[in-house]
């Protein structure tokens, strides 16, 4: 008996503490579920391995293996690498030399401007949730409320201002207009989210502190900062996803240098006027994905435990 | 909400002072209006900017006088939010007072005419309402999706089982789409002859499947698409929620033989409430703002036109700037009753229990 448990445990099976033990019926229930939630992606990765001619054939194909006989063959194909070489490197013309297609540009782009926005944000949100949390203003929740408030208008709204406004001063095309708009555009969730964390620590560490001297600005970030880490990853995490995949603003406010790769990703597949061209739209999704994934991937005990404290109090 | 530093009265409105900050913004709100009215964009900005400086700078000295950190804390926030967000908000507000078109030079004022026109004039009036009953059924159904598969989600993820950190982030991947992609793909999925879906009906009852011929066709094809790609986000907050419920409450109420409905009603919600109104929250503004999943799906066919969609269409491509401006203050108005709705409903039920 003894000798079978450690065998499972060895493979991860063991009795969990903490959250509660779940049977094996639930684990196999997940398992399922979770896979056919995954389905669409996993069609657009395959999708990404396809040779192109078989994209759009009935019936669809469904696999690059037949799982040993399992699946019947004329749902299975044969996989290739060639899409991912053709984001970067294609022919534009019918029988043309490849040409460099700009996307290892494009990706740096959206690294850059969706990281620093992103981090930007976070520094600037964190400070004013801290203000907020522990150092109310009079009128607290209407400064809250109009912050809030900037993320209800539709883009198109702002943006015509904006695009107005960047013209003017020659921000237009250039990274730090559009950095500094992702910001703004992701101040209003980081400083709900950051606050309602600030709420939720006890403030008796901090008045201690304080009493044995400790100034201000090293209560803040020697206690109340440590304890947040959690949620500033969870924060992170949430206007990463957000900004990383920004379409509307991108498309209107980013020049030919500072392109990202959503923008360039649309015209890659729609131009050409030979109708979508899905092999090509599918390795570039994939390529796309795998940044954020990883940083998710990673994240992921933070964000669990990270968000246990945030909830709306007003 | 008695701030810390209450001894020190805030300066009066009128009084002239380094440290007025309420008047700061005050002159800062009144000349940037003025500026952006009558001056030309490239002198206006420089003038408006100055402005956002003056009034941070009014709350740094302010909070340097006082001791008052929440000022100084909150000011860089303020700042680029009122230069990127607030200064935006209030020129389309300004617009939406008067006749322009952004392929036009000419500008007049016409007061509240543009709203009399979008909500009542014949020509104008009845796309706008379509398009707002259209919206009004995407955010009950988009919304009421997310909340019931996320919260299903969380529940099953709740408790700790192999492999679980591996399954979960593949129920976590849809949101992290671009929507690009996960939109034009859908339509790949509807479509009625290459389709999968198409397929496997086709192959079960040998016709022709055309999912988006019907509006009840297009308007489920587009909350699927919408829920399936946003639910993660509501089962990620109420997961968290559910996690943090200590296990010893469970325990105690197993030992007294407290139902599980009963259990979940006493013990489970009051720890995930705040986390569903954050999430309800944040979806249904985002509910609202649902335009590129209608644009990829149907382009607007078969009566799916939603009031973000119309907008983009009056204000991007019919250059309607001004009327564009006066239909999301329109939408603006019903989020924000919609909102405080619900925070007044959130806070009622977290101070009765």
């Amino acid at each position: 008996m003894s000798g079978k448990v450690s065998i499972l445990e060895a493979l991860g099976f063991r009795k969990a503490s903490g959250v509660g033990e779940a049977g094996w019926g639930r684990t196999l229930a997940a398992a399922i579920i979770s896979f056919i939630y995954f389905l669409p992606v996993l069609f657009i990765i395959f999708t990404a391995i396809k040779p192109q001619d078989v994209a759009l054939s009935v019936p669809p194909t469904l696999s690059p293996t037949s799982l040993f006989g399992l699946i019947p063959d004329q749902f299975v194909f044969t996989p290739t690498l060639e899409n991912f070489g053709s984001v970067f490197e294609r022919s534009m013309t019918v029988g043309g030399a490849p040409e460099p297609t700009g996307f290892d540009r494009y990706f740096f782009n959206s690294i850059v401007i969706a990281s620093s926005s992103v981090l930007l944000a976070l520094v600037i949100g964190t400070l004013a949730a801290f203000g907020f949390s522990r150092y109310p203003l009079k009128g607290n929740d209407t400064y809250l409320f109009i912050i809030l408030t900037t993320r209800m208008l539709p883009a198109i709204v702002v943006i015509i201002p904006v695009i107005l406004m960047f013209r003017a001063v020659g921000l237009s095309g250039s990274y730090t207009g559009i950095i500094l708009l992702y910001t703004a555009f992701n101040l209003a969730f980081t400083i709900w989210m950051m606050k309602s964390f600030f709420d939720e620590l006890s403030l008796d560490v901090e008045d201690a502190a304080r009493i044995d001297g400790s100034s201000d600005v090293r209560v803040f970030f020697k206690i109340a900062l440590p304890q947040v880490i959690a949620g500033l990853a969870a924060t992170f995490v949430f206007g990463l996803i957000l900004t990383w995949n920004e379409f509307l603003f991108a498309l209107l406010l980013s020049g030919p240098d500072t392109r990202t790769v959503p923008v360039a990703m649309n015209q890659a597949v729609s131009s050409g006027g030979r109708g979508t061209d899905w092999t090509l739209l599918a390795a570039i999704e994939t390529l796309f994905l795998i940044p954020v994934f990883l940083v998710t991937f990673f994240l992921q005990n933070h964000l669990l435990r990270g968000v246990t404290f945030g909830t709306v109090k007003r | 909400m008695n701030a810390p530093t209450a001894t020190a009265s805030p300066p009066p409105l009128t009084r002239i002072a380094p440290d007025n900050w309420k008047l700061a913004i005050l002159v800062g709100v009144l000349v940037s209006l003025v500026a952006v009215l009558a001056a030309p964009a490239a002198v206006s900005f420089w003038i408006v900017g100055a402005m956002a400086a003056l009034i941070a700078a009014a709350f740094a000295i302010n909070a340097y006088r006082r001791k008052y950190y929440g000022g100084l804390l909150v000011a860089p926030a303020i700042a680029v939010l009122f230069v990127m967000n607030i200064f935006p908000l209030l020129w389309s507000l300004g617009l939406s007072f008067f006749a322009y078109q952004s392929n036009q030079q000419s500008i007049r004022f016409v007061g509240l005419a543009n709203y009399v026109k979008v909500l009542t004039s014949e020509l104008t009036a009845t796309a706008n309402w379509l398009a707002l009953i259209n919206t009004a059924i995407f955010v009950i159904f988009t919304v009421a999706a997310q909340m019931i598969v996320g919260f299903l989600l969380a529940m099953l993820f709740a408790k700790q089982f192999p492999l679980r950190k591996y399954l979960l982030i593949l129920v976590l991947t849809p949101m992290m789409l671009s929507v690009v992609a996960s939109g034009v793909f859908f339509t790949y999925y509807y479509d009625p002859t290459f389709g999968i879906l198409s397929y496997v009906v086709n192959s079960l009852t040998g016709e022709q499947f055309v999912l988006m011929s019907t509006k009840l066709g297009a308007v489920t094809g587009i909350v699927f698409a919408d829920a399936w790609m946003w639910s993660p986000f509501v089962m990620l907050l109420v997961l968290a929620g559910l996690v943090s419920v200590p296990k010893y409450l469970y325990e105690a109420a197993a030992i007294d033989r407290v139902s599980k409905w009963r259990q979940f009603w006493t013990i489970t919600f009051p720890y995930i409430r705040g986390l569903l109104m954050l999430a309800l929250l944040f979806r249904t503004i985002e509910a609202f703002k649902l335009a590129d999943l209608v644009i990829l799906l149907t382009k607007g066919g078969n009566d799916t036109m939603t009031i973000s969609y119309h907008l983009i269409r009056i204000a991007n491509e019919q250059n309607k700037t001004s009327e564009g401006a006066a239909i999301s203050y329109i939408m603006l108005f019903m989020v924000i009753v919609l909102t405080n709705l619900y925070l007044y409903l959130a806070n009622r039920r977290s101070q009765g229990a």
